[in-house]
């Protein structure tokens, strides 16, 4: 029942065209005005903004003047009353035009006229639609109104003025200026404004995994500088009033200010909004001033019904329905012509009723007569029929147990409900690459660090163990690894950089489960489990080492290194928002400590400072540190933020320290290079580092094991877990996060707090994030950034010396590199503020900060004010493993014909490893690259390479098949902009239809959707996209089916798709068997039921040549509309929902039986024609066979019906057996029960009814009809010789052209041995055609401006043979 | 009829399904049942149409239907039927004069005798139709111009008729009864026959005015209003007789009060509109005789004694009168024999071809059906 909302929905999308919002249309424009604007504030007020005031504060009559037009917290998400009920779900069902056409015939049948059946009888389909769907409508609004009531009743505490204290309240009770206590893991009532917290950093966490899916915690801030913060909370005192804008649906914004007594303002933000429906975690206690209640709640407003999207199936047979309406026209006119020419003809008869009618115009009345008789001829019935099988097919779907995902608990979700049978049909699909072909869970798998690369073999050789270890299913090989790695990391480092085979990577299947268990105990997103963690590399270890271990190293320029290292750790570990919690206590934050500083931190830290050669600064007191063992056990207090700046007054350091460092490092070193210098370093002290290797592998793994109980990362993007674990594992801990200050475990010294300044956070415009920080070190303001390594590249300062541009070159060929092992490259970079620099910063963001209207803007502008002339850190590779069976399901989807267009964000070379590694490219491929920097060169260029593709497409013309093969284009963003322009739109989709798959690289979401609205507009083809994150959103909302993945990256890909599912590998199935059956038996379902009417309702046509186009039926009327209505109306819903043609074993083994789908084989125009031609021919079989029998005989009128309406029903049940591939109980069952149902009915009915049914009185008509014999004879002769030809057709078919398809259950008939050894048979014979005619020279490889990609390309294909 | 085979190959490998690996966790699942039905896999025939496969079942069809046909071609031909036309169109014919004259509003009536030869003895009991030809029995308006329950004997609709017999409801104010266009054309000849004995003496044959109506339209669907057993002209006595008629419903058959009135079987059997235009109504039923072995009708000259009241040549009618042995398939009827005879022939053949297809190609397709 949960599937049947599309109704409700089509209506409501008819009535209101304003709830068509989805998701992502913003529901008002941004105000960028409104601070030029000069309307005083008051005026907006009443428009736009809403006033809330505490109900039992000080303003307690402006209370009840200011609240009055709010709506108050309950819900109701029913349609109708009990009184409300009829008429308004009446009028929405004549919305539909089928019910309206019913309605006219009714209204029709009124006319006196025309009049052709009795008045009831013409009501009955049109009450009988009715009806079935208003008991699903009523169905479905009685689940809501339960459910409403559940939810209403739900009890919260709520504060009263009159017993000062907080009572128990329903929900529904709630109103605008409550306030509302909340205690851990309650469900937030209403949108409510956060205004104080038990904890005391006035924060709180609420999942908003009810609102969006996401699991991790997101922070809430108490409103700042709230007067009562520290005290205990009374409501009385609170006498602030709030403004904030007018409800609206955009979860991630909420914009308004709090005006204190002192007519001070403070900014309100998302940060300080609690949503309704989320749940408050970590948190013992909160309390919130109700903003938004009931329906204006943010989660409300998001509460979008299911999607209706067409199919493409529906609208080819929209135009057959129209075919139809033609034939009836048609039909009802030749009846109209001929009775005007038999009337005309006719005079002074003793069988007409006396009547002056002119022939003319009786025969324009017969012509609405005959609408009426013919009325069944269009199959309005087939509407609903479609949408019943639908539902059933959608059953089917999601009770796959071949798409269930254990680990999750989830199935298929299938959000839209009426386009499954566009699954079947797809012909190119658009997949977003991370989070979809990959699991998105990200590892860290090399640096590089101020120009040397730190290649982490141990970290390579160990994620390949852990994958082996993995494969090998055992629960307990988190230690089996763990062991195995320890063990490893004394062998012998095999110099293969890419020694990651992501193919081996991709081996890994349901193995997590052991995790996952646990997972979903404590369920935080990308805690530190054994796969996240990193053994660091030996060189880097001992580097850094070097902080820690008693001797000094002197050298100023390894100094100047090692504060970059540290620099670079302390990036990975601050830069980011993950919060760190403890599994022990789940969701429960790690409370920060504060510990009085003991005496020997300062000599540490002295030491330290010498070691790094850095300027030492005065002793501040708020640094704290601990023995790092027992650290996280002890509890310190909070620092005061404010503390710091007693000392930051004194740090006026006039420059950078580390700059002169390292310009003093580039003289005085030896003009070597820094790389041959490592080698060297490296040659020398081997036994070193031998020793000091294993001793931090020793020491990690202790560390590892202390700590992974100790500490889990919730972080909002895998990444960052994954490079805060990296950080972890050279020491750097992070080991606490509050909104001030982080507490990081350094390597040598111990627990840091370091003051967090600012936090910029990520958007999708800047591609990176950034953390003000105070140096703990040198006490000078920071800026790490990390972000995008282009971005990042292009802000890099370039420096006056050439160190930095060095650094910068060289980490962009280390760059190069990792993307062509396909890993996802980020750079961290810093900045080191003056204090004066950043005080005049700090001002400018303030103010954007409080700004209240455009705050967003105002922000963005800010921080990229701020993140300039960066210094380049270094960057990192992470390894985001393919999922599970993502190459096989690839290949089978190309196996099917589906054309697979990967369109990513990352860099090029990255995304072609990618595509390696799934076998989107093969090594045999050639690569077409298209990067140009300005139109005219990427016109030029599309040229050429249309010119070089061309010989080899048209020289394989003749084999169809050669075609779509073996070229791939690979295209980045900047240059699909340009082919994106209408001008070179044409030759770019040209150039695509040769190739067998497009790489889209760097494309934005804007240009996702561009791509997939090209393809699907230009070339008509069906068009699926398939991603998980908010990017691919605007991609799946264009394509014709849209595919969400409920991956790591939240619910909103899923919100908007028509289709989640958990993992890519479930697509295969999906698609290639459910797509194929849901669009065969739909095919085959509508055919059949424009056959079914064409058929019975032409028997009634035939029968006007013989009652002078009089609109006579030789049926009684009941008969007639029943026939259709329920006589055979069920067989074709269950072979709709549950015919086979192929077992989806098949269909699996031999992907290229999908391609009859694509080509819609099941339903093509002459399908249809051929059906109506079948249709004809059995209804002149039908009828004239009786005819003949009993011509010349006294049969009566209703008596020769009889005969015809028994054979019709036969031919009718029949022709669905020969037409049905599979034949169940069910089936069988059913079409019994149809062939019972009409001969009881009619049985009955021509025993009990005496004088009803006037004219057609069949009271004795069936019995003396069935008790004789020649009624059998003609019923037999007539099913046989109707159904001879569609049996010889398909027999003949079959027989000489026998389809894939039938080929197909040919075999499947075969013992399994003969089966497999024949799918093989089929799969060869297949390959050696695509293959056969391969003959590409190699000097065809058109490389625009990437000469580089060409040495990549055998070398991965190395890399998968 | 077709090869089958239950498929349930493959269903069990494919489904390592029944992953519980998960343990037993007592948070509900939303995981589906793995039963046979949710997850598709029932068992089921998959009948593939091919030349092999639909071979017998042609065969049998052709066996099946040739001796049926055969059988009902035999039984057709063993029928017995004359038919004679006495519409009187030509110039020769004997009712020429009175088609000629006669219309509605003739008062006398017009009687005319056509002469006839049997070639052959009618055994056992021979029906007595009339046929009406062009005569469109089957029209939309007159079909529904009647009111059943007013023939059912409802007295309230018999005061007051069904608006469906307009025009023919109320003719003076008074309510037609039987109301309608279908009553108001009984057909109204009344035929007689008689034996011209090859001595010159003519000899009435007897006609069965009774049993030629079905029997629930005489006991269930027709009744008179207020039982049959009252005084039907007063019962009748407010209602008016239809247009066209010369007698009132209740004076249809004075002699017999069981077939009087609605019940009269005459009347029955023309209420039971026509499916086509050319139709034949059962008139009367000659009784076989039971004193001697002499057939119902013997072979020799007969006359048709026609009291012609129903005028049909303004419409290009017909009028036929058609004598009929029947047997157990009805009236006389070649065309079902022929039509089984020829399609179990196409079928039969059919079926050779498709065994020849069979075995050319069925092997082949053995071998190679693989695309290639």
């Amino acid at each position: 029942m949960d599937h049947v909302h599309w109704v409700r929905h089509r209506c409501l999308q008819l009535i209101s065209t304003d709830s068509r919002r989805g998701w992502y249309s913003p529901s008002s424009l941004p105000p960028k005005s409104s601070l030029d604007t000069q309307d005083p504030l008051v005026q907006r007020l009443i428009g736009k903004r809403r006033v809330v005031v505490s109900r039992w504060g000080p303003h307690h009559a402006e209370y009840h003047s200011v609240s009055k037009g709010y709506r108050n917290n309950s819900i109701r998400t029913t349609k109708y009353s009990l009184i409300s009920f009829i008429p308004m779900n009446l009028f929405q069902q004549f919305h539909r035009a089928a019910n309206l056409y019913f309605l006219f015939l009714v209204l029709l049948n009124w006319v006196p006229v025309v009049e052709a059946f009795q008045k009831e009888i013409t009501m009955i389909p049109l009450a009988v639609v009715l009806t079935v769907i208003a008991f699903k409508d009523a169905m479905e609004d009685y689940r809501r109104y339960r459910y409403d009531k559940k939810i209403n009743n739900t009890l919260t505490h709520v504060y009263c003025g009159k017993q000062q204290r907080y009572v128990e309240r329903r929900w529904a009770e709630v109103c605008v200026g409550d306030l509302v206590r909340l205690c851990c893991n309650e469900i937030i009532p209403a949108d409510m404004v956060l205004l104080h917290s038990s904890d005391p950093n006035g924060m709180c966490h609420i999942e908003t995994a009810n609102l969006d899916g996401e699991t991790n915690l997101k922070q809430r801030q108490v409103v700042h500088d709230l007067p009562q913060q520290e005290s205990e909370f009374i409501p009385e005192n609170f006498n602030s009033r709030i403004e904030c804008e007018n409800p609206n649906n955009d979860l991630r914004r909420f914009r308004g200010f709090m005006e204190h007594p002192g007519k001070v303002r403070v900014g309100l933000h998302s940060e300080n909004l609690l949503l309704r429906s989320c749940t408050v975690r970590n948190t013992e206690t909160v309390i919130g001033i109700v903003v938004y209640a009931g329906h204006e709640t943010k989660a409300m407003q998001n509460n979008s019904g299911p999607r209706y999207k067409k199919s493409k199936l529906e609208r080819r047979l929209n135009i057959d329905v129209l075919w139809s309406v033609a034939l009836l026209l048609l039909m009802c006119l030749i009846a109209a012509v001929g009775h005007g020419h038999w009337l005309s003809g006719l005079k002074d008869t003793i069988f007409m009723i006396p009547d002056d009618t002119p022939p003319a115009l009786a025969g324009f009345y017969m012509f609405w007569t005959m609408i009426i008789v013919l009325q069944v001829l269009i199959p309005i019935s087939l509407y609903v029929s479609i949408e019943i099988v639908k539902l059933g097919q959608i059953y089917f779907i999601q009770n796959d147990l071949d798409l269930y995902n254990p680990r999750l608990d989830t199935g298929v979700q299938c959000r839209a409900l009426n386009i499954t049978e566009d699954l079947g049909q797809i012909q190119y699909l658009f997949s977003d690459k991370t989070g979809t072909l990959t699991e998105n869970r990200m590892l860290f798998r090399r640096c590089t660090v101020a120009g040397t690369e730190y290649p982490h073999h141990e970290n390579a050789v160990s994620l390949e163990q852990y994958e082996q270890a993995c494969g090998d299913a055992d629960p307990s090989h988190t230690l089996r690894s763990r062991s195995s790695r320890k063990s490893l990391s004394c062998k012998s480092l095999s110099c293969n950089r890419s020694s990651v085979s992501l193919n081996t990577l991709t081996a890994e299947s349901d193995t997590h489960s052991p995790h996952d268990t646990l997972r979903r105990h404590t369920p935080g997103a990308f805690s530190s489990t054994m796969e996240c963690a990193v053994v660091p590399d030996p060189q880097l270890q001992v580097r850094l080492g070097a902080l820690s271990s008693p001797m000094c190293s002197p050298h100023r320029q390894e100094a100047a290194e090692l504060s970059h290292i540290l620099d670079f750790f302390l990036a990975l570990a601050v830069c980011n928002t993950v919060v760190v919690s403890s599994p022990t206590q789940p969701r429960h934050m790690v409370q920060m400590p504060v510990v009085r500083t003991p005496l020997r931190f300062l000599e540490e830290k002295k030491a330290l400072l010498q070691k790094l050669n850095l300027p030492s600064f005065p002793y501040s007191p708020n640094h704290s540190t601990d023995t790092p063992s027992s650290l996280t056990k002890k509890l310190f207090f909070r620092c005061r933020s404010t503390s710091y700046f007693a000392p930051q007054t004194l740090i006026t350091t006039p420059q950078s320290p580390t700059t002169p460092i390292c310009a003093s490092s580039n003289t005085s070193s030896s003009p070597s290079t820094p790389a041959l210098m490592h080698s060297g370093a490296w040659g020398e002290n081997v036994e070193d580092l031998q020793q000091a290797k294993d001793d931090g592998a020793d020491e990690t793994d202790s560390d590892d094991e202390d700590e992974a109980e100790e500490l889990l990362y919730e972080a909002e993007s895998p990444d960052e877990a994954a490079l805060v674990q990296a950080a972890k594992a050279y020491g750097c801990t992070l080991l606490g996060r509050s909104p001030e200050q982080i507490l990081v475990a350094v390597p040598g010294t111990g627990p840091l707090t370091i003051p967090l300044l600012h936090v910029l956070p990520f958007h999708s415009a800047r591609k990176r994030m950034s953390v003000v920080v105070r140096h703990p070190f040198t006490g000078e303001v920071v800026v790490y950034t990390k972000g995008a390594d282009n971005v990042i590249m292009e802000l890099a300062d370039e420096g006056e010396d050439g160190i930095s541009r060095e650094v910068i070159e060289r980490t962009q060929r280390h760059l190069d590199q990792y993307a062509r092992e396909g890993l996802r490259t980020l750079c961290v970079a810093k900045k080191v503020l003056e204090e004066q620099e950043y005080k005049v910063w700090l001002k400018r963001h303030e103010f954007a900060e409080t700004s209240i209207e455009n705050r967003e803007e105002l922000l963005l502008e800010s921080a990229e004010r701020l993140e300039t002339n960066l210094t380049l850190l270094g960057a990192t590779g992470i390894v985001d493993r393919l999922q599970e069976e993502v190459p096989e399901t690839i290949e089978a989807l190309q196996e099917a014909g589906i054309k697979v267009w990967v369109l990513t964000g990352d860099k090029q070379e990255t995304a072609i490893n990618i595509a390696f590694a799934c076998k989107l490219l093969r090594p045999t491929d050639q690569l077409l690259t298209f990067n140009c920097d300005n139109k005219e060169a990427s016109e030029a260029l599309l040229h050429e390479l249309q010119h070089e593709v061309r010989p080899f497409t048209k020289g394989g013309e003749s084999e169809d098949d050669w075609s779509s093969c073996d070229f791939v284009l690979v295209i980045d963003g900047r240059t699909l902009d340009f082919a994106l322009q209408k001008e070179l739109q044409g030759p770019f989709l040209e150039l695509t239809c040769c190739c067998r798959s497009v790489i889209c690289c760097r494309s934005t979401p804007l240009q996702k959707s561009q791509v997939v609205q090209l393809v699907r507009n230009k070339l008509k083809v069906m068009t699926l996209a398939i991603g998980d994150g908010a990017n691919d959103v605007s991609m799946i909302q264009v394509a014709d089916v849209g595919i969400g993945i409920s991956g790591q990256e939240g619910m909103q890909a899923v919100m908007s798709s028509d289709f989640a599912i958990s993992r890519f590998k479930y697509l295969r199935k999906l698609i290639l068997v459910h797509g194929h059956w849901c669009y065969a038996r739909l095919a085959n379902m509508i055919l059949y039921f424009f056959y079914k009417n064409v058929m019975f309702v032409n028997l009634l046509f035939w029968y006007q040549f013989f009652c002078g186009f009089s609109g006579s039926t030789m049926t009684n009327s009941w008969v007639l509309i029943f026939f259709n209505l329920l006589f055979t109306s069920v067989p074709p819903l269950v072979y709709g929902v549950l015919d086979k043609d192929v077992s989806s074993g098949t269909l699996l083994d031999l992907p290229d039986l999908y391609q009859s789908g694509q080509n819609s084989q099941a339903y093509l125009p002459s399908t249809f024609w051929l059906t109506m031609l079948d249709a004809f021919y059995q209804s002149l079989v039908c009828f004239f066979i009786p005819y003949f029998a009993y011509a010349g005989s006294d049969i009566g009128v209703f008596s020769f019906g009889s005969p015809i309406n028994g054979s019709a029903l036969l031919i009718i049940l029949l022709h669905q057996v020969i037409e049905s591939r599979t034949l169940t109980w069910l089936h069988a069952g059913l079409l019994l029960f149809s062939a019972l149902f009409y001969y009881v009915f009619v049985f009955v009915f021509s025993v009990i009814c005496v004088t009803c049914s006037s004219p057609a009185n069949p009271i004795g008509i069936e019995t003396k009809m069935m008790s004789d014999p020649l009624y059998y004879f003609v019923c037999g002769l007539t099913t046989v010789l109707a159904l001879l030809p569609r049996m010889l057709l398909r027999v003949f078919c079959n027989t000489f052209c026998p389809s894939d398809l039938v080929r197909a259950q040919k075999m499947e008939k075969l013992p399994p041995e003969d089966y497999f050894s024949r799918v093989r048979q089929w799969r060869d014979n297949k390959a050696t055609k695509k293959l056969s005619p391969r003959h590409i020279p190699q000097s065809l490889t058109v490389n625009a401006d990437a000469p580089n990609l060409t040495d990549c390309i055998p070398e991965a294909g190395a890399v998968l043979s | 009829m077709m090869a089958s085979s239950y498929n349930a190959k493959d269903e069990n490998g494919h489904h390592p399904g029944s992953v519980d690996s998960s343990g037993p966790s007592a948070v509900k699942s939303k995981k589906s049942d793995n039963t046979d039905f949710k997850q598709q896999r029932l068992p089921a025939w998959q009948p593939i149409l091919t030349a092999g496969t639909v071979l017998p079942a042609f065969f049998m069809i052709g066996l099946i239907f040739i001796p049926i046909g055969i059988g009902l071609f035999v039984t057709s031909n063993n029928i017995k039927e004359f038919e004679i036309d006495y519409t009187g169109v030509d110039m020769s014919s004997p009712c020429f004069n009175c088609s000629q004259n006669y219309s509605w509003n003739s008062t006398s009536a017009c009687t005319c005798s056509v002469p006839f030869t049997l070639d052959q003895p009618f055994e056992s009991n021979v029906f007595m139709y009339y046929g009406l030809s062009n005569f469109y029995q089957n029209h939309r308006r007159y079909v529904k111009s009647r009111d059943d329950s007013q023939l059912n004997g409802d007295k309230s609709s018999l005061q007051k008729p069904s608006k469906e017999c307009e025009p023919y409801q109320t003719s003076d104010k008074k309510p037609i009864a039987p109301c309608g266009a279908i009553a108001n054309s009984l057909f109204n000849d009344t035929l007689e026959l008689f034996y011209i004995h090859p001595n010159g003496s003519r000899i009435a044959i007897h006609l069965g005015k009774t049993g030629i109506a079905w029997w629930t339209d005489k006991h269930v669907k027709f009744r008179n209003p207020g039982g049959n057993d009252n005084n039907l002209s007063v019962v009748f006595q407010n209602t008016s007789k239809p247009v066209n008629w010369r007698k009132h419903v209740y004076e249809l058959d004075p002699t017999d009060p069981e077939n009087n009135g609605f019940i009269n079987e005459d009347f029955i059997v023309w209420m039971r509109t026509a499916a086509l235009p050319t139709f034949r109504k059962l008139y009367r039923i000659i009784q076989k005789k039971k004193v001697n072995m002499t057939p119902t009708l013997p072979p020799g000259n007969y006359s048709l004694e026609v009291t012609y009241n129903y005028p049909v040549r303004s419409f290009d009618g017909r009028k036929r009168m058609i004598l009929s042995t029947i047997s157990w398939m009805g009236g006389k009827n070649p065309f079902l024999g022929i039509a089984y005879i020829t399609v179990g022939s196409a079928c039969f053949f059919l079926g050779v071809v498709l065994l020849i297809i069979h075995h050319k190609y069925g092997n082949r397709n053995n071998n190679t059906d693989i695309p290639n």
